[in-house]
């Protein structure tokens, strides 16, 4: 979740528009693979036979491993992945609020004697944190139905004990074993937990700042 | 105002954020060019990891294959037709509903409103969707792709924001005095002054439908029909793990890997390149409406 914003940061002070440009094109880039094909590309380069990363570790002398498989690696694998995946363009939203930052205040800021990060720390930070709260409690509002699709495809067998989460088990439940209202049940169940959670930390936001989502 | 001189500790602070930039577009883009690399490559010196970044032996032997692979060109076509008429149908019904919300007289607005909203915190949910498309009798029909989420709740509601932001309302009375009927304002002077939402949602539908799998693999039966999505998943994951599982449990060694899995390998890396291509391909092109399009949508949301 921060990560984008100290990319946003970054990419918003610097100076050289051509560079900016090519970098926000190769890091949006990524978001544009499909599930399938990022899967497919973890599982290439994750190999423990051909995948560059035991031939790293191999020539360091260490052992090879089958990281698909393994049930303490997959939550390492998902939430590196996604950062790769995601970072360039959550930080479009920040980079836009950013640019709506009035120049004038940066330009009393350096008459004023301040330093670069000085006036990230006391302009541009302030500017985006309504944004980042609104953006907090909306994806409060989806913790529970992290992406299933990701999930499904990277579970196997062997790697259940951490990969099932709810909306697997809906699938696995509902339309392969065919077991309509136990399956819509737990869907529902999970959308009421959801929303309440929606609620509550929307309620937290707007106790301790001025954002709120309603 | 006067050119203040740069100060030295502004001048490191430039110096190690491009560097600190730099590094992470190259930490980003290293899996890229490893793919592109390996899809070039004799399998040998990828599957031994003797190449790591640029093409060693070039070869278009992986690329030959996958464009021989009737199943692949069947799933590329399937592909094309979902994304294209599933895109048309997307704009045709997300944009005149987003203008009419829009519209501070249109009678019923904040009921309409929340009925939308409501839909993107509670869903039926996976299983009375799958039921309701069944009883529909569109199980295994082309239609199911093409209809099923024909608007997306957030895509709606990114236009409505830029309807009634971004395009002057002048102009619409303008057109309005002149005689224009509100369906005619629609067509003749709203749509050709947003083109950058047109854009954004283009992009926005037209990668969903390119890149999605689920519901044609719960919803399609019939193996004409599956898009390519669907096809790189046997292809890429589902072979490959077998290949793993195998190999691991007979210890094959790395060097003895037979003709099948090399071939196997090289499909692998190309087709990953020709399926993603496309898409990679056109973005940059609508970059330039990502400012503009999402910003005015999003931000007021």
């Amino acid at each position: 979740m921060p990560i984008p914003v100290i990319v946003a940061l970054m990419l918003n002070e610097v100076k050289q528009i051509r560079y900016k440009k090519i970098i926000q094109t190769v890091t949006y880039a990524p978001h544009f693979i499909s599930t399938v094909v990022l899967v497919g590309m973890i599982t290439i380069i994750l190999s423990p036979s051909t995948g560059i990363v035991n031939f790293v570790l191999k020539s360091l002398g260490a052992e090879s491993r089958y990281f698909m498989v393994e049930p303490q690696s997959f939550r390492h694998i998902y939430i590196w992945s996604g950062i790769w995946q995601n970072t360039g363009w959550s930080s479009i939203i920040y980079l836009a609020a950013l640019s709506a930052v009035n120049p004038e205040l940066h330009e009393s800021a350096v008459i004023d004697g301040a330093t670069r990060l000085q006036r990230i720390r006391y302009i541009n930070i302030p500017v985006i944190t309504p944004t980042f709260i609104i953006l907090l409690i909306l994806s409060a509002g989806q913790l529970m139905s992290v992406g299933y699709e990701k999930v499904l495809l990277m579970q196997n067998d062997l790697n259940k004990t951490t990969s099932n989460i709810i909306s697997t088990y809906v699938y696995e439940r509902g339309l392969l074993k065919a077991e309509y209202s136990f399956a819509s049940a737990v869907g529902l169940f999970n959308n009421v937990i959801n929303f309440i959670l929606l609620i509550f930390v929307n309620g937290v936001a707007r106790k301790f700042s001025d954002t709120s989502l309603f | 105002m006067a050119v203040i001189k740069e100060r030295s500790s502004d001048k490191l602070f430039n110096i190690i954020n491009l560097v600190l930039m730099t590094i992470l577009m190259l930490v980003i883009l290293y899996p890229l060019v490893y793919i592109i690399s390996a899809s070039l490559s004799n399998p040998d010196m990828v599957n031994t990891g003797k190449m790591w970044l640029f093409p060693v032996d070039i070869t278009l032997e992986g690329y030959y294959r996958v464009f021989q692979d009737s199943e692949i060109i069947k799933g590329y076509g399937n592909t094309i037709f979902y994304t294209v008429g599933g895109t048309l149908i997307n704009l045709l019904f997300t944009l005149p509903a987003a203008y009419s919300l829009s519209k501070r007289h249109l009678l019923g607005r904040r009921f309409l409103m929340l009925f939308v909203t409501f839909t993107m915190y509670f869903s039926g949910g996976m299983v009375p969707t799958y039921l309701l498309v069944r009883s529909l009798g569109l199980m295994n029909s082309y239609f199911v792709l093409l209809i099923n989420g024909a608007i997306s709740t957030t895509n709606l509601i990114i236009s409505r924001t830029f309807f009634a932001n971004g395009v002057p309302r002048d102009v619409e009375e303008a057109a309005f005095i002149d005689g224009c009927s509100p369906i005619k304002t629609f067509l003749v002077v709203v749509l050709p002054l947003s083109k950058a939402i047109m854009g954004v949602m283009a992009l926005y539908y037209g990668v969903g439908h390119w890149n999605s799998w689920f519901s044609a693999m719960i919803y399609l039966t019939d193996r004409a029909k599956i898009p390519l999505q669907l096809v790189l998943r046997e292809i890429l994951i589902e072979n490959q793990m077998k290949a793993e599982m195998m190999a691991a449990g007979e210890y094959v060694d790395e060097l003895l890997l037979d003709a099948q899995v090399k071939a196997a390998s090289l499909v692998r890396y190309a087709v990953i390149i020709v399926s993603s291509v496309p898409v990679l391909v056109v973005y940059p092109f609508l970059q330039k409406y990502f400012d503009k399009g999402v910003m005015i949508g999003s931000l007021k949301g």
